[in-house]
């Protein structure tokens, strides 16, 4: 990445049902961070103060979509980024906490904030300032179309570098079979 | 919303009618882990009537591994928290153990979580520092919001950025070690664990441990150095008393894998000391409120309203005797005698607690690393079964509870888990009051004043992520309140 002055690169990243593990696995490039910052500005991300998606070159979601929310966002993402990225196994399955998807929402929320389901609904949380829940926590693809879904809960540090260093020099992301990973 | 800059560096100030008072919201709060917002109300004046931090995402992890053997908990409670995995693992794995009737783990064993844990300690304190928040203590709380991050950082002072991220990945690599990945890996099993460390290992983490201890050492300095040259504003910004809640270790060190559970008032005085673990109901229950999916815990023999406590490095610190590892005490001694204490209840005196804990885990892993039980092959014990087990630990962020109950055929029937952030509800929701009060009351709202409050919630180090997914069940009052506010109803439950 050292070569002439190559263009810089907007990147946008977020996480919506995710556990921000992705997000982890990002930063465990280490110091190759530096060399990323050369060609790389931040957009929103959790690691910014911009709380708004930007027009951006690449975007990497991490999570699922489990609230109305997380719609919005993800929505957001896809009319600005050119590439969206589903980055993870959350992003690409709803993940573990799709786990809920086989359960009633309503049940459930009775069963945390109530501890008899025969008691008053009270205890619920139901602010209007609170997203509403969906149904089920659904896969990044099955709302917006996305570019490259990359495995791994998460994936690797090495494997989220590869893709980025492959876009960045222009071509599609090529992962060797040992970047391939589904734990 | 005529007064609000409301394109200011890309941030939305969200503003709506809400009857007499006027919304503000900061939404997502930025750098910090997981989802949450602020909401301010405010009235014609300006003036600050409500301030709220919500947890906007609802989860119920503990329904669904309701039904998965209890051996998978370990790994599976990890998708918790990406930041913390290594806590849940280990608190899960100390319940599991309980069930496996492993009362005491191969000295190998217990070493070996104990290196993944400290390592743990130290990523998470370092990036929560270097990554997080070190922008808003060195360029200045409202400096320019596109500066405010680690880029900006990297740029101003390079060398710190560096040092950070250095220190996170020695973490990280000492999580690689003893648990095969550095994010969400196995090493923890119910009675022990399933790998110890090489030679070759240990030599590698040997070379990288005189920095981490140096450049720990100057980061404490360096949060003294910030009090120093602007101690009116680090000791009164968001400043309040709170009673404290943590584990420590029986002869009262500071122990962040194990311990029994101490509380102490505002003042020190003990609340609580010596007690034990397993039945944490007896000292701690909790509430919940209609605008956050996150639950309200407070001290049982206290009650709700004056009950509640901070968890954290800043309660670590002020309230075991002693940290048993030389250069950490030496810290923590300079930190308690500070200008008459009053680090202790400053909300930023939590950095700089952070800090004297990271420099403790870098030396805590230096004397394990040393220690040839790292490399013992005496890995697993069993016992007596049990039917229930309750593992707690002194996460990054504070005291993390563990609870399952599991049926014949080894399945899980019921499970809470009480997270760090949580035990800080009521904690941040008064941090953000105190400053919107100050510093906002009356005042043309400007995205460096909302910064303010993110400051003050960032000082917690919160792990909205734990928060959202993990929700407490089985101690639990409910509050039945009227429109005008007032108590209808009271339901506890344990
Ligand atoms: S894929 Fe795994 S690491 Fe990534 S957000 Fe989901 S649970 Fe976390």
């Amino acid at each position: 990445m050292s070569d002439a002055p190559l263009p810089r690169v907007r990147l946008a990243t977020t996480s919506l049902a995710g556990c921000f593990g992705c997000h982890m696995s990002l930063l465990d490039i280490d110091e190759r961070l530096f060399p990323l910052l050369e060609r790389v500005d931040f957009d929103r991300s959790p690691l910014t103060d911009i709380k708004h998606c930007g027009a951006c070159d690449i975007g990497m979601i991490e999570g699922g979509v489990c609230n109305a929310e997380n719609v919005h966002v993800l929505r957001e993402f896809r009319a600005s980024c050119k590439v969206l990225i589903a980055l993870g196994a959350c992003a690409i399955t709803g993940g573990l906490p799709a786990q809920r998807n086989h359960l009633d929402l309503g049940l459930c929320l009775q069963e945390v904030y109530l501890t008899e389901p025969s008691l008053a609904t009270g205890g619920i949380p139901n602010d209007p300032e609170l997203p509403l829940p969906l149904d089920k926590v659904y896969p990044l693809h099955e709302i917006v179309r996305i570019d490259y879904f990359i495995p791994g809960c998460p994936p690797s540090a090495d494997t989220i570098w590869k893709v980025l260093t492959d876009l960045l020099a222009g071509h599609t992301p090529h992962l060797p079979e040992r970047l391939i990973r589904y734990d | 919303m005529t007064d609000f800059p409301s394109s200011a560096a890309g941030t939305e100030l969200e503003t709506a009618r809400s009857g007499e008072l006027r919304r503000v919201a900061i939404d997502p709060l930025s750098r910090v882990e997981g989802h949450g917002k602020v909401t301010l109300l405010l009235d014609d004046e300006g003036r600050v009537q409500q301030a709220r931090l919500h947890i906007v995402e609802f989860r119920g992890f503990e329904k669904f591994i309701q039904g998965r053997p209890y051996w998978e908990v370990p790994v599976m409670v990890q998708r918790l928290c990406g930041i913390c995995p290594v806590s849940h693992h280990l608190a899960a794995a100390k319940a599991c153990d309980m069930i496996v009737g492993a009362t005491t783990l191969t000295p190998a064993a217990e070493k070996l979580r104990r290196l993944m844990h400290y390592g743990q300690i130290l990523q998470s304190h370092a990036l929560h520092f270097f990554h997080l928040s070190s922008p808003d203590l060195l360029f200045g709380f409202d400096s320019d919001a596109g500066r405010r991050n680690i880029v900006g950082l990297a740029a101003a002072h390079p060398e710190l950025a560096r040092r950070g991220v250095l220190l996170r990945k020695v973490g990280q690599e000492v999580i690689r070690m003893t648990s095969g990945k550095r994010v969400h890996g196995t090493g923890a099993i119910p009675g022990g664990v399933n790998r110890n460390l090489s030679a070759v290992e240990r030599q590698e983490l040997r070379g990288m441990l005189p920095d981490a201890i140096r450049w720990s050492r100057e980061a404490v300095q360096l949060v003294r150095e910030l009090f120093e040259q602007n101690l009116p504003l680090y000791r009164e910004f968001a400043t309040f008393e709170a009673n404290t809640l943590s584990l420590v270790r029986a002869d009262g060190a500071m122990d962040l894998y194990h311990g029994d559970l101490r509380a102490r008032d505002a003042t020190g005085g003990m609340l609580l000391d010596g007690a034990d673990y397993a039945e944490y109901w007896e000292h701690i229950l909790e509430e919940v409120k209609p605008w956050s999916y996150m639950k309200f815990p407070f001290l049982r023999r206290i009650g709700p309203e004056h009950g509640w406590y901070r968890v954290g490095p800043l309660s670590r610190v002020t309230s075991c005797d002693f940290i048993p590892t030389p250069l950490a005490e030496f810290e923590r001694r300079a930190f308690v005698e500070f200008d008459d204490g009053c680090a202790a209840h400053a909300t930023l005196g939590f950095h700089w607690a952070r800090m004297i804990e990271m420099l403790h885990a870098a030396e805590v892993i230096a004397e394990l690393v040393e220690d040839d039980d790292v490399s013992g092959t005496e890995l697993v014990v069993r016992g007596t079964r049990a039917q229930r087990g309750v593992g707690v630990i002194e996460a990054p962020r504070g005291t993390l509870i563990h609870h399952y109950r599991v049926d014949e055929n080894d399945m899980v029937v019921r499970a809470n888990l009480i997270v760090s952030t949580t035990h800080n509800n009521q904690s941040m929701n008064i941090a953000i009051r105190e400053v919107a009060r100050r510093y906002l009351d009356g005042r043309t709202l400007t995205e460096g004043l909302l910064n303010h409050i993110e400051v003050a919630v960032r000082a917690f180090d919160p792990c909205l992520s734990c928060a959202t997914h993990a929700l407490g069940q089985m101690p639990l009052a409910i509050e039945l309140l009227a429109a005008d506010g007032s108590l209808v109803d009271r339901l506890l439950r344990h």
